[in-house]
């Protein structure tokens, strides 16, 4: 119903990497912070300090508990956590903007940022219902779909320092688990980051073309593959006695000292 | 519709102000630029200036506009006027508040000062506030670390003359492979995150040791999964694959610790065991360059890592020969710790030798000339890149300090500690033992206390005992329960208390610390000790008086309330006589200011003090006329000067305000660092900044700042002397006796080299009733009890389901909404449950203080936190349970003292699910108003 841009001059977005996210939730409370004072209306919170405390958030991180599977080499891996931030992907098949019956979604020319224009939006929701991801989150005070903006109002704002214009975001992550950047300048922090740790897009079966990446976890617990069956364990050396019992102990301690 | 752009203001006015404070949302302490619209707060974001946090800010720093607005703000001094725990308050005003502090505590500063407990808890004023305590005469004075990490701190100081966090860190440009033990999750969190991040990036490994795989364990590269209390057994067994393996640094070894320090190895001397000293009580080792015995530190000298002296038939070896003995017994081979510890042998040997392999053959070299103590010139450093963190996850165990020694220890012996890639120390720190004071007791009414509270006891001399041998302190610290209780034991404070053991008190001060609900073992039984009366009606702890800035649970139990201010209302130090913020490369101190002056009728409690302490005629807050010395807390921390030329701030000292370190007050001093940002750095010239301890270069710099007065060179002590002085006691040697059932224990426990022993918890229930672990941890977005009156944060973390593993989660049969009833030897709660995969298969945890009594924090009744929220506390005892020898031993670490709560050890049965969690205390009469039942926040409109 609204149309996307054929082509934008820049793709800004984010790299978020789930190796280094700790989950500590720095980014989605400054996120509200700066976002409930600047674009448009208040994020707002319903039932602030009662049974269900329930607010507008743009960006939110969700934990989630994975269990490998027994391979021959790890018979017994140990399950392990991944936490996982989740905003606007700024898609470039944007489903929320074409889904919008009044034009109030849309997708900017200049950088690819996928805003809301609150004044047109009549909080039907659809664009909500549109996002494969669950990014959209309606103000239940204002009525209006509130959304990340990629802090436009940061990223260019001639009042701030030039250091300072990026998304709040990626200003407070303790961890720098997230990038900012032109993924349209193959030069750029995120582009590079994306092809060198391997960056993915978040469910691309959606065919949603997500401008933001998520670099994968390392392989992680390869301190517990076993030693593979008539192969030289590559640590074993390491672990070489140098001496039998405490009395060994001493004799090799008077060749190691007059080696000093 | 087509595309179509509406025009947007992409430069929109950011704020009309920034000002530059310290955050106060947890005890990191970073730098915040507080930004203002119409004088209101409009946002928070990280100071990139600040050593700190460089920018960066937590979820808690973030949300600090939702503290300072929050609904549970206390508004006025309150007076009780119901029974002790109704709630039940009238509003007075300050002077009517401080006539009646002042009224009841003159007297007892006349004729028993002892009478008065002041206990600060989360305070970052302790330097401030034990001046006070001493100058009121008192010897009962100590903030939270007992319950905290003591055994971090304590083990530490008396190894290498400091331990993590603020004393220390790793050095995160060089290292390579970074190990870290149970951490709270809020403790030094943004520089933690800040590190792992930063040596994730350059493709560094991460070893993470807990047995619960959150937070930073997540993100670790390797999880080691650890079963609670066994972390001691698991370093020994390090320690032992790698001497075996003759993976340690010798030539480090020899230089710069006491290994080769010879031990009296005669049994029948009262000395048996201490160092073998010089005339001038230097120790003493052998020179390998001439086979002669000489004092440690002689210029020049080769020390001897092996020869042995011998002398009146007696040979005397030297400490590495005892810890090889020691650690080369295969009772720490890992094949026979790895069932305890819940981990495989060969994981142990594989940590051992990634550890060895980055030590010894991924050294680094640092092109920096250095000069050591001996006067030896040194043309290069070089590091072993493998560094360590850890804090309240190996220390609050009854096996906490010799845990924390096993892996500071662990750490020398590799040769890792202040060298390129290690460990490093942060200013003030490296400090010696022998650099602390030691603890004082001694008692004049109506005058000052003999010398600082708390200290650094070196031997049965030092402890705090009354002449008839009982204890000096309410708290027992410094007894032979606890010897080496550096940090005091806040936990036992009202117990001791109510039990008028060792003696009555009168008045019980406390500011910051929620004793009636998440800072106390045995919550229930704490609140019944408040509120106790004896046979004539009267509170059996007679007065309370509390500071906080919040409507906590504690408020409720007070007699007198004085509110204090938010963080961003008041001025505060963090102070190089404190616990600074200096970084590993530079020394660096901060202040707090009135960002926002406060819209209620509160007071700094700090000011509070320096106003109630002249009422009180304190020596160190009164002028000679008798008038106030300082007129608040602002007027003391430029003008208060601790020796000489040293004050509570560093920077901009001096009539010009140009001196670092040393010179006269300048009033202008606030002013300035205001200008500065809020803090102030001096940075540690190259070629002084690693080897701090042995470095003369920095001893130099760091007697030009006034961190010392003289240099003060030293060397690490794998071996701890004052622990086998203790020993020496109660093995029958000198005065001072400990009492008999003590002997053994000490004799057992207070061991000059790290041991393991299993938690005193397993010696006192029936571990086949409880065969499980359960721990708290905290989360890296809370902040103990203080975030769930925050709106935003508590949206964040408003629910604390208890965690079981897989293997009890499916042996129980338990479902998603089931609840469980969970019992330790000591009590019982019922509590909603979850499951979690990634989880030690024999511990179970929650999160820290999320539940909340009803009526505190000004949360409605029917707030999760308070329905479904709950505590272990009601599970964990301040006494172990009775054994049958007709004594009540503490729950607590027998060098230290500190709180053993995660020795805890439970049984978890399925259960129907009640209305709310059990056991639910009945509602606190709020003192404040109820919060909004919406927010639309937006300052600027």
């Amino acid at each position: 119903m609204t149309t996307l841009p054929e082509k934008t001059t820049r793709k800004l977005g984010l790299v978020i990497d789930l190796d280094t996210c700790v989950g500590c939730h720095a980014c989605v409370v400054s996120c509200k912070g700066w976002n409930t004072e600047n674009y448009g209306a208040a994020l707002s919170d319903q039932n602030p300090y009662g049974a269900d405390p329930s607010g507008t958030f743009l960006n939110r991180v969700h934990s989630y508990e994975v269990q490998p599977l027994a391979t021959s080499t790890m018979p017994h891996p140990a399950a392990q956590l991944v936490h996982f931030p989740k905003s606007c992907l700024h898609c470039e098949d944007a489903p929320c903007v074409t889904v919008c019956p009044t034009g109030a979604s849309y997708k900017r020319v200049e950088d690819g940022i996928v805003l809301v224009n609150e004044t047109d939006c009549i909080g039907c929701g659809l664009c909500a219902w549109a996002c494969p991801y669950g990014a959209r989150e309606l103000d239940a005070a204002e009525g209006v779909m509130k959304k990340c903006t990629l802090c436009v109002d940061r990223i260019y704002n001639e009042n701030l320092p030039e250091v300072d214009r990026e998304p709040a975001c990626v200003r407070t992550c303790p961890a720098g688990a997230r990038h900012f950047g032109d993924f349209a300048d193959p030069e750029s922090n995120v582009s590079k980051l994306t092809a060198e740790r391997g960056g993915m897009d978040l469910m691309p079966e959606q065919g949603t073309k997500p401008v933001n990446q998520y670099l994968p976890p390392r392989p992680k617990d390869q301190l517990d593959q076993p030693k593979p069956v008539g192969e030289i364990d590559i640590l074993a050396p390491f672990l070489a006695p140098v001496m039998d019992e405490p009395k060994g102990f001493l004799g090799w301690l008077d060749k190691a000292l007059e080696k000093i | 519709m087509t595309h179509h752009q509406p025009k947007i203001d992409t430069s929109p006015k950011v704020s009309d102000e920034i000002r530059k404070t310290t955050c106060y949302m947890c005890a990191c302490r970073c730098g915040i630029n507080v930004h203002l619209k119409g004088g209101k707060v409009s946002y928070i974001e990280g100071n990139r200036d600040h050593p700190v946090n460089k920018g960066v800010l937590c979820a808690k720093g973030s949300a600090g506009i939702m503290q300072v607005n929050a609904p549970s703000r206390l508004r006025a001094p309150l007076k009780r006027v119901g029974p002790r725990g109704s709630g039940e308050y009238e509003e007075i005003s300050w002077d009517e508040a401080l006539e009646m502090a002042t009224d009841w505590l003159a007297p007892i500063r006349e004729k028993h000062p002892e009478k008065l407990a002041f206990f600060t808890g989360r305070d970052q004023s302790q330097s401030f506030t034990s001046l006070w305590a001493q100058s009121f005469g008192t010897p009962n004075y100590a903030a939270h670390g007992g319950f905290c990490s003591v055994n971090m701190a304590a083990a530490g100081i008396y190894t290498m003359g400091g331990a993590f966090w603020e004393f220390g860190q790793p050095d995160w440009d060089h290292t390579k492979l970074f190990m870290i033990f149970g951490v709270a999750e809020d403790h030094d969190s943004n520089p933690i995150k800040m590190g792992i991040g930063k040596i994730k990036a350059r493709g560094a490994k991460v070893i993470g040791v807990n047995p619960i795989r959150s937070g930073y364990n997540a993100v670790a590269d390797d999880w080691v999964g650890i079963t609670p209390g066994t972390d001691g057994l698991f370093i020994l067994s390090l320690v032992h694959v790698l001497i075996k393996s003759g993976k340690i640094d010798l030539d480090y070894l020899s230089r710069f610790t006491n290994a080769p320090v010879l031990l009296n190895g005669d049994e029948t001397s009262p000395e048996f065991g201490l160092f073998l000293r010089d005339d001038d009580g230097k120790p003493l080792v052998i020179d390998r360059n001439t086979g002669k015995l000489a004092a440690f530190d002689t210029p020049g000298i080769r020390p001897d890592l092996s020869a042995t002296h011998r002398a009146a038939g007696v040979t005397h070896r030297p400490v590495m020969h005892h810890m090889a003995e020691r650690y080369l017994d295969p009772q720490y081979a890992p094949e026979a710790v790895a069932e305890r510890c819940g981990i495989t042998p060969e994981k142990i040997h594989r940590i051992a030798a990634e550890i060895a392999r980055v030590a010894f053959d991924e050294a680094i070299t640092l092109d920096h000339e250095w000069t050591d103590f001996r006067g030896e010139k040194h043309a290069t450093m070089t590091g072993r890149p493998v560094s360590f963190h850890a804090m309240r996850g190996i220390s609050a165990h009854s096996n906490g300090f010799q845990t924390c020694r096993a892996l500071h220890v662990l750490q020398i012996l590799l040769g890792t500690v202040e060298v390129p890639g290690g460990f490093r120390f942060k200013p003030p720190y490296p400090k010696p033992v022998s650099a602390h004071p030691k603890p004082h007791c001694k008692v004049t009414p109506g005058a000052p206390l003999d010398g600082p509270h708390l200290g650094y006891a070196q031997g049965p001399d030092d402890l705090c005992l009354a002449e008839d041998g009982s204890a000096a302190r309410i708290d027992k610290a410094y007894t032979w329960e606890n010897p080496m209780s550096a940090h005091g034991l806040m936990h036992m404070v009202i117990s001791n208390a109510h039990a008028g053991d060792p003696y009555k008190i009168d008045t019980l001060f406390m500011y910051m610390a929620n004793m009636s609900w998440n800072s106390s073992m045995n919550t229930g039984g704490v609140i019944k000790m408040l509120t106790d009366k004896d046979e004539n009606g009267d509170y059996v702890i007679p007065r309370i008086i509390y500071s906080d800035a919040y409507s906590s649970e504690m408020v409720a139990y007070a007699d007198l309330i004085l509110p204090d201010t938010t963080y961003l209302e008041r001025h505060d130090c963090i102070s190089l006589l404190d616990r600074p913020i200096c970084e590993a490369d530079a020394a660096a101190d901060a202040i707090r200011w009135p960002v926002i002056e406060p819209d209620r009728d509160v007071r700094g409690f700090q000011s509070v003090l320096c106003d109630l302490g002249a009422r009180l005629g304190l020596p160190a807050f009164t002028n000679a006329d008798g008038g106030q010395k300082y007129a608040d807390y602002a007027d003391y921390i430029t003008s208060h000067e601790r020796r000489p030329g040293i004050g509570p701030l560093a920077g901009f000292r001096g009539a010009a305000g140009d001196e670092a370190g040393r010179g006269a007050p300048n009033p202008d001093q606030l002013d300035r660092y205001i200008e500065n940002g809020g803090f102030f750095v001096n940075h540690i010239p190259e070629g002084a900044n690693y080897y701090k301890p042995w470095n003369t270069a920095y001893q130099d710099w760091a007697v030009g700042m006034g961190i010392y007065d003289a240099p003060q060179p030293y060397i690490f002590d794998l071996y701890v002397e004052p622990l086998r002085k203790f020993q020496l006691a109660a093995e029958g040697h000198g005065e001072r006796q400990p009492p008999d059932h003590l002997r053994e224990r000490i004799k057992a426990t207070l061991d000059p080299l790290p041991i393991w022993y299993p938690p005193f918890e397993d010696d006192h229930v029936d571990t086949a009733e409880f065969p499980v672990h359960a721990l708290t941890q905290r989360p890296m977005a809370m902040y103990h009890s203080w975030g769930s009156q925050n709106a935003w944060l508590r949206q964040i973390h408003g629910h604390n389901p208890l965690y079981l593993p897989t293997k009890l989660w499916e042996k129980n049969g338990f479902a998603d909404g089931d609840w469980a009833r969970v019992t330790s030897a000591h009590g019982e709660i019922t509590v909603p449950v979850a499951h979690m995969a990634a989880l030690n298969e024999n511990t179970i945890w929650t999160w820290n203080a999320i539940g909340k009594r009803k009526g505190a924090w000004a949360l409605s009744e029917d707030a999760p936190e308070a329905t479904k929220g709950f505590l272990l506390n009601h599970l964990i005892h301040e006494l172990l349970p009775p054994k049958g020898d007709g004594l009540r031993w503490s729950n607590s670490d027998p060098v230290t003292g500190q709180a053993a709560w995660f020795d805890l050890r439970v049984k978890v049965e399925k259960t129907d699910a009640p209305t709310e969690s059990q056991p639910a205390m009945k509602p606190l009469k709020s003192p404040v108003p109820q919060g909004p039942d919406h927010l639309e926040w937006k300052v600027g409109k």
